[in-house]
């Protein structure tokens, strides 16, 4: 870990403390509401404010993530600094595009 | 070599770390599922009922509990460190550690007993 | 009251980075610290064994050792406080290598103290003016809490990132970097702080605190590594450092 890769954690760590709390309102509004996936699908099918708000926060996470999982790899595995760089840069990059698959779905479809 | 020294791991500020940095593998294992069953909604509403109706087992419910357990205790360790690197030295942190998890528990049976 | 018992059971680590804890008997005696228990059993019972310490009282922290799975100065801490049940276990300082018995390597300790720039680069003379430095100005303060370090190692042997990071410098050397950086008769802080910010550095630090935790003087490297982390990272924005 060095002074990039820590700046990059923490600025998607601080930015993400207002996307999480936004989210789990979100999530335990839809619950309350029983909302069905009709519900829902049409609530963002062509939101450009649901696709930025999600989209942000899949970019966040997908780096966030994937820093952690390079510290957590290098630390208590026998994989060397730069294998588990690799590694996490793969993870992280599964993370977005399945993110982005996601709201594709919610958004587009 | 000398295995033994796993005795001052017992510190409320040491098992805070541990439970940030498990909790975070978990999330990190848990969102790719995530996005992917999102992602299923993709073939239409139908496919994503028959997942939610699926979420409907309790087992599920308990399961969904836990992660939401996992993400609060995840924030509120991670806003531990970023106080800690980023404010004046304070002293309780220990106190404040062990209130987090009570937090994040609290928060988590909440969103258990309305999934019930 | 239960009557201190005659006798207490302790066990040493013997032997190299292999070996094992092997068992002896030392009589009780009052106010007994750790030290004196080791020095019983390398006088009376086993002239073999080896271990380290100078001053004896507290200032020199040679003695350091881990005892029941914590890393302590020896003669400041009474078997009183420490003794299990009436048993110790004594073994040399964790996450250094072992030379024989309770006697540890210091080398890469030091080195790593070497590697984080923890050494004062002069910008004057002895032909210039001495420094006027104002003993409350919040650097000198910064410095102040953070200079008393004597390197006994105790807060590196706590550190569990230096157990899992081999590149890790460590909470003794950074504490000692973050000194000088608020030095200002320091001039040395931009190999500094590239030093501190590398992989390895500072921003390895997971604040688990146990190096604060177990420090015989109550120094605290974590604040210092924090503030290390927040200059490297105004540093970095600035563009000041690569990485």
């Amino acid at each position: 870990m060095n002074v990039r890769l820590y700046v990059w954690q923490r600025a998607t760590a601080a930015l993400m403390v207002p996307l999480v709390l936004i989210h789990i309102a979100v999530i335990f509004y839809a619950t309350r509401q029983q909302m069905t996936a009709t519900d829902i699908l049409s609530r963002t099918h062509g939101s450009i404010v649901w696709a930025s708000y999600y989209g942000l926060f899949v970019a966040a996470v997908s780096i966030h993530a994937s820093i952690g999982v390079r510290n957590v790899l290098a630390e208590w595995t026998p994989l060397a600094e730069r294998h588990a760089g690799q590694f996490a840069i793969m993870a992280g990059i599964v993370l977005a595009l399945l993110g982005a698959h996601a709201i594709f779905a919610l958004v587009v479809t | 070599m000398i295995a033994h020294g796993l005795k001052h791991r017992g510190s409320a500020l040491w098992i805070a770390a541990m439970i940030h940095r498990l909790s975070g593998l978990a999330l990190a294992i848990f969102l790719p599922v995530h996005f992917f069953v999102l992602g299923l909604s993709l073939h239409g509403g139908a496919r994503l009922d028959s997942f939610l109706r699926w979420s409907d087992q309790p087992l599920v419910k308990l399961a969904e509990g836990g992660l939401v357990f996992l993400l609060t205790v995840h924030l509120l360790g991670g806003l531990r460190v970023l106080v800690i690197e980023n404010f004046d030295w304070r002293d309780g942190q220990k106190q404040l550690a062990t209130l987090a998890a009570a937090i994040s528990a609290v928060v988590a049976f909440v969103f258990l007993v309305r999934m019930f | 009251m239960p009557e201190t018992p005659a006798h207490l059971s302790v066990s040493l680590w013997r032997g190299g980075r292999e070996g094992r804890y092997e068992a002896y008997t030392v009589p009780r005696r009052e106010s007994q610290t750790v030290l004196d228990v080791v020095t019983y059993v390398q006088r009376h019972i086993d002239p073999t064994l080896t271990y380290r310490f100078a001053c004896r009282v507290g200032m020199c922290g040679s003695c350091a050792m881990t005892v029941n799975g914590h890393p302590r100065w020896t003669c400041r801490t009474h078997v009183a406080k420490v003794a299990d049940g009436g048993n110790l276990e004594i073994g040399p300082l964790e996450n250094l290598p072992v030379i024989k018995d309770l006697a540890t390597d210091m080398a890469p300790f030091f080195e790593k103290w070497q590697q984080a720039k923890g050494v004062f680069a002069p910008s004057a003379t002895r032909s210039d003016a001495l420094a006027r430095i104002k003993p409350a100005s919040p650097a000198r303060l910064a410095a102040d809490a953070a200079i008393e370090c004597i390197n006994c190692g105790v807060c590196y042997s706590a550190c569990d990132t230096v157990r899992w990071n081999g590149d890790y410098l460590g909470p003794a050397a950074l504490n000692r970097a973050w000194t000088l950086v608020n030095d200002e008769r320091d001039a040395g802080n931009t190999a500094r702080l590239q030093a501190i910010a590398a992989s390895g550095g500072c921003h390895s630090c997971h604040s688990h605190q146990s190096c604060q935790e177990h420090c015989p003087l109550a120094l605290n490297p974590t604040a210092s590594i924090a503030g290390l982390k927040r200059r490297a990272a105004a540093a970095y924005l600035k563009g000041e450092l690569k990485a």
